[in-house]
Formats: structure tokens, C-alpha cells, sequence
């Protein structure tokens, strides 16, 4: 279980394979969020230092303030959308915010691994399009910064037990998605076999 | 029959938020198959996380996912059925935008250029909606697909050579395959268009990904070609969410149209695990939904 902020030094102690939940303070962040932050020049009052944040936009209601409330928003379903095209973002997030730990779905690439390498952090994967059940791990929406950008605020959940999560990519240069990637792409040729295709050339990328 | 079109409305309202929250039936059967089938262990845990997703939102009340998607409309109109026409559209429009309004959902809809979001799931030509006749008499139909982007980003299109022959489609669909792993939230179904205009190729591949699970092609050679290509995508290990296991498309379906004889257009679009759709049957004496 981990309760942000996170040292770098735990952040390291993760390995791939690993199962760990999320306790208190979850960021949401998503494409217009960062775009916003790191290429428009706009920053944002929250300190995420040590922080966990998950891709993710998510449905909300809004109601009064209350406690329970306390800026005006109930969350209505909160899920997790695909990190790969947030990629090149993973770097400055951690360099300039200190953040540790990216949750999200789908896996992010070579640059984003030597970002957690270098600068200690992991990638957290949770099973996307299960927003429902991840929804109901989610108690609160404590703040919001830079609404103008609704729904892709830069949201602060507060969560409980928010998991499990896979610790899919590592501060040691471990990668599930690679891993996964360089055995199906090893396979293509058997598949094509299947198919009774011979010698074919790669026709995307 | 002469369509109300405030029955259009709530109907499109209506049928918005039903399939955000409630698998059809043929999803939900295919989800139990590939966890029998699963040899990963892995891969079974997360496909036991989506089946048990389905019952929380059904329990709760809550949408499966929270991408809230492209809103896709298809309306087929049987005969003896009158209706204004510009009408049907901005009832539709209207039930859309009041699903969103009404049921707190995320509008996931932008303007491209200015990305400036109305909040009301609309924008110029969104909802997509797309007019089409049944044979039905009194009948008009109305299909929702709350279009996840996930999978809809991977989108592909191919103007093979005719020297290419069917080798070229059965390769591009791989590559495709292979290219999208965990992106597109796996287990999928992947839709394949084979031939028509470049546009028609791209509709046919939506309409294969979007086809109900355990229909075939109604082409004898495309109902082969998604058998083959069904076995093959699943031999790549991608598995659900493209973290390894069997389970990487509950199928491959094909949809097939004619071509000019210089062309061999094919088209991949996929479909993601949460593959949301409801319908609406209109009749003169009310509103029925199913998936």
C-alpha cells in the first residue's frame, strides 16, 4: 500500500509484477491538462512533489459544497483513459513536478521507461474501461485546479484503496508492454503462417 | 406511421445513457467464453476484473466506462414510415445533448481546431448519425454506439495493390493488430472493411467492429476470411490490455464491399472490451429497447 508522497526511494523498491494500491491523494491529469502546463506556459497551485497521478477525465455532478464536497463536485464515474498518447509529458512531469508514480492503462514507451529509470518513478497499470468498479475507490473530490480546461481539470481525488494496480513498468528499465510487444511481434510471422501468407512485408510503421 | 419526433428525442436521450451503462448480452456471453478459454493467469485476473465491472455499474448505476465516446446515431427508416427529415436529425441532436445535461456525463466533445468544448456531447457533424432503410413496415430504428476513443485512435486505412490479392489484407489487419496492443483496451473486436471507396472501406470496418458478437459476414468470402483472421490475431498473445495472455479480440469481423478493378482498399477499426450499444424500435404504439 502506498501513501503519497512517495520517497524516490520507494518508488525504486518497485519491481514489475508487483501488486500495490493507492491511499489518500490521486492527481488527475489528461492530454489538455498537460498540454496546458507544460507547452502554454501555465502552472498550477498544487504541490506534487512525491505525488501519484492517474490519466483520467472523468464524469462528475455538480453539488453544493459541503465537507463531503468541498469544491462543489461528486464524482459520477471516474476511470482511466490510454497513457500512450500523454508520452512524451512523463519526463517533465517528474524533472519539474517530482512526480512518482503514473497510473493508467495501456502502457507508455521507451522514453517514459528511461524517465522512471533516471529519475525513480513507476508506471502503475489498471484495468482499463472498468471505471465502474474503479469509481467506488474514489471517496472525494478534494480540489480542482484549472477548470477552465473541463473535464480535463487537474483534478485531486481523494481515494481508498485505489487497486489493485499492476506495477507494469519499473525504475530498472522494465517494461510488461515491451516484453509483451517484442513476443507478439516475434509471433508475427507464425501468424501469418496460420493465414498461408509468405514473405510478407510490415505494413504499418 | 407518422414519427413523433418527441418520441425521437427521448428515445436518443434514453438509448445514450442505456448503453453507457448496460453491456448487450452477446458482449457479456463473449466475455464469459474467454475466461474459460484464458490459459494466462494473468490475463484471467483481468478479464475477472471487467466481468466484475460489468455487475458493479449494474448494481450501482453507474457508466461501465468513463469515456463517454463519439455519439453514434444509426437510424433506419422501414417503409410506411413518415417523417421530417431535418426534423429526425435535430431531435436527435437535442436528446443527445440533454443525456449529457441531464445525466451529468462527461461531454468528451471538442471542436478540432479551437478545442473549445460545448459540454453538451455536440459539436459540428457530432453526434455522427447515419440514415439507412430496413424493410420493416412502421418501424423506425435507432441504434446508439457511444464510441470509445481508445480504440477508435486506431484507425487504419490501406490502399493495397490488386497485385497485392487477399495476402495484403490478411497482413495489414496483423500489423494493425500488432500495432495497436494495449491501446486500444483489449479484448477487442476488430473490424475489418475489404474494398468499396476509401470512405466506404472506413465504414465497413466500423460497421464489422460495432456487428454483434456470433453474427458472420453476410459474404460467404468474408465470413471465411473473419474465421481465419479471428484464429490468427489471437496466436499474437497480446492478450486483455495488452499485458499478455489469448484474449486479445473476441473476434475479427469482416465487412465486404464490391471495389474498382484498380483498387484493393482495407480498413481496420476497432472495437473495445467495453463495446457499449443499445436500440430503440419506434412503433405507433411506443418505444421498445434491447441491444
Amino acid at each position: 500500500m502506498f501513501a503519497p508522497p512517495v520517497s524516490e526511494e520507494e518508488a525504486r523498491r518497485l519491481r514489475t509484477g508487483d501488486t500495490v494500491s493507492l491511499e489518500g491523494t490521486l492527481y488527475g491529469i489528461r492530454d489538455a491538462t498537460l498540454i496546458h502546463l507544460f507547452d502554454r506556459g501555465r502552472g498550477t497551485r498544487f504541490d506534487l512533489a512525491g505525488s501519484a497521478v492517474i490519466h483520467t477525465a472523468p464524469n462528475v455532478r455538480r453539488v453544493k459544497k459541503s465537507a463531503r464536497h468541498p469544491v462543489g463536485y461528486a464524482p459520477v464515474c471516474v476511470g482511466t483513459t490510454t497513457s500512450e498518447r500523454m508520452e512524451r509529458f512523463t519526463r517533465p512531469l517528474m524533472a519539474r513536478y517530482g512526480v512518482r508514480l503514473i497510473v493508467g492503462k495501456g502502457g507508455l514507451r521507451e522514453d517514459s521507461a528511461a524517465a522512471f529509470q533516471e529519475l525513480g518513478g513507476a508506471y502503475l497499470a489498471i484495468v482499463g474501461g472498468a471505471a465502474a468498479l474503479e469509481t467506488t475507490w474514489v471517496e472525494a473530490i478534494e480540489d480542482v485546479d484549472l477548470d477552465d480546461l473541463h473535464p480535463e481539470s487537474l483534478w485531486k481525488f481523494r481515494v481508498k484503496g485505489f487497486g489493485p494496480l499492476l506495477v507494469a513498468m519499473d525504475s530498472h528499465g522494465a517494461s510488461l508492454y515491451a516484453e509483451v510487444q517484442a513476443r507478439a511481434r516475434a509471433r508475427r510471422a507464425a501468424a501469418l503462417q496460420a493465414l498461408g501468407v509468405r514473405g510478407a512485408p510490415r505494413t504499418v510503421r | 406511421m407518422k414519427v413523433e419526433l418527441e418520441r425521437v428525442e427521448e428515445a436518443a436521450k434514453e438509448l445514450y445513457v442505456r448503453a453507457l451503462k448496460r453491456l448487450p448480452p452477446d458482449i457479456q456471453a463473449g466475455f464469459e467464453r474467454l475466461a474459460r478459454s484464458e490459459t494466462d493467469e494473468g490475463a484471467r485476473r483481468v478479464l475477472g476484473t471487467m466481468i466484475a465491472n460489468i455487475r458493479v455499474a449494474e448494481q450501482t448505476d453507474t457508466l461501465l466506462c468513463q469515456d463517454t465516446g463519439i455519439p453514434i446515431y444509426h437510424v433506419r427508416i422501414g417503409r410506411g414510415v413518415e417523417v421530417d427529415g431535418p426534423g429526425l436529425r435535430e431531435a436527435i441532436r437535442r436528446g443527445c445533448a440533454r443525456a449529457t445535461r441531464e445525466y451529468a456525463l462527461r461531454s468528451s466533445i471538442v471542436h478540432p481546431i479551437t478545442r473549445v468544448n460545448e459540454q453538451t456531447s455536440c459539436g459540428p457533424g457530432v453526434p455522427v448519425i447515419d440514415f439507412d432503410f430496413s424493410e420493416a413496415e412502421e418501424v423506425l430504428e435507432i441504434e446508439m454506439i457511444p464510441k470509445g476513443s481508445g480504440s477508435e485512435n486506431n484507425s487504419w486505412l490501406r490502399m493495397a495493390l490488386p497485385a497485392d490479392g487477399v495476402d495484403a489484407i490478411r497482413t495489414f489487419v496483423i500489423d494493425c493488430v500488432l500495432e495497436a496492443g494495449g491501446k486500444t483496451c483489449p479484448p477487442t473486436v476488430v473490424g475489418v472493411g475489404v474494398g468499396g471507396s476509401a470512405d466506404l472501406c472506413l465504414r465497413l470496418a466500423k460497421r464489422a467492429a460495432t456487428r454483434a458478437l456470433g453474427t458472420r459476414s453476410a459474404d460467404a468470402e468474408g465470413a471465411r476470411l473473419e474465421e481465419e483472421l479471428t484464429r490468427a490475431v489471437n496466436l499474437l498473445g497480446i492478450g486483455p490490455q495488452g499485458l499478455g495472455g489469448d484474449s486479445t479480440a473476441f473476434a475479427v469481423h469482416v465487412e465486404v464491399a464490391a471495389t474498382h478493378i484498380t483498387m484493393n482498399p482495407v480498413a481496420v477499426n476497432m472495437q473495445c472490451h467495453s463495446a457499449r450499444r443499445a436500440r430503440a424500435t419506434i412503433r405507433a404504439d411506443g418505444i421498445e429497447y434491447g441491444a
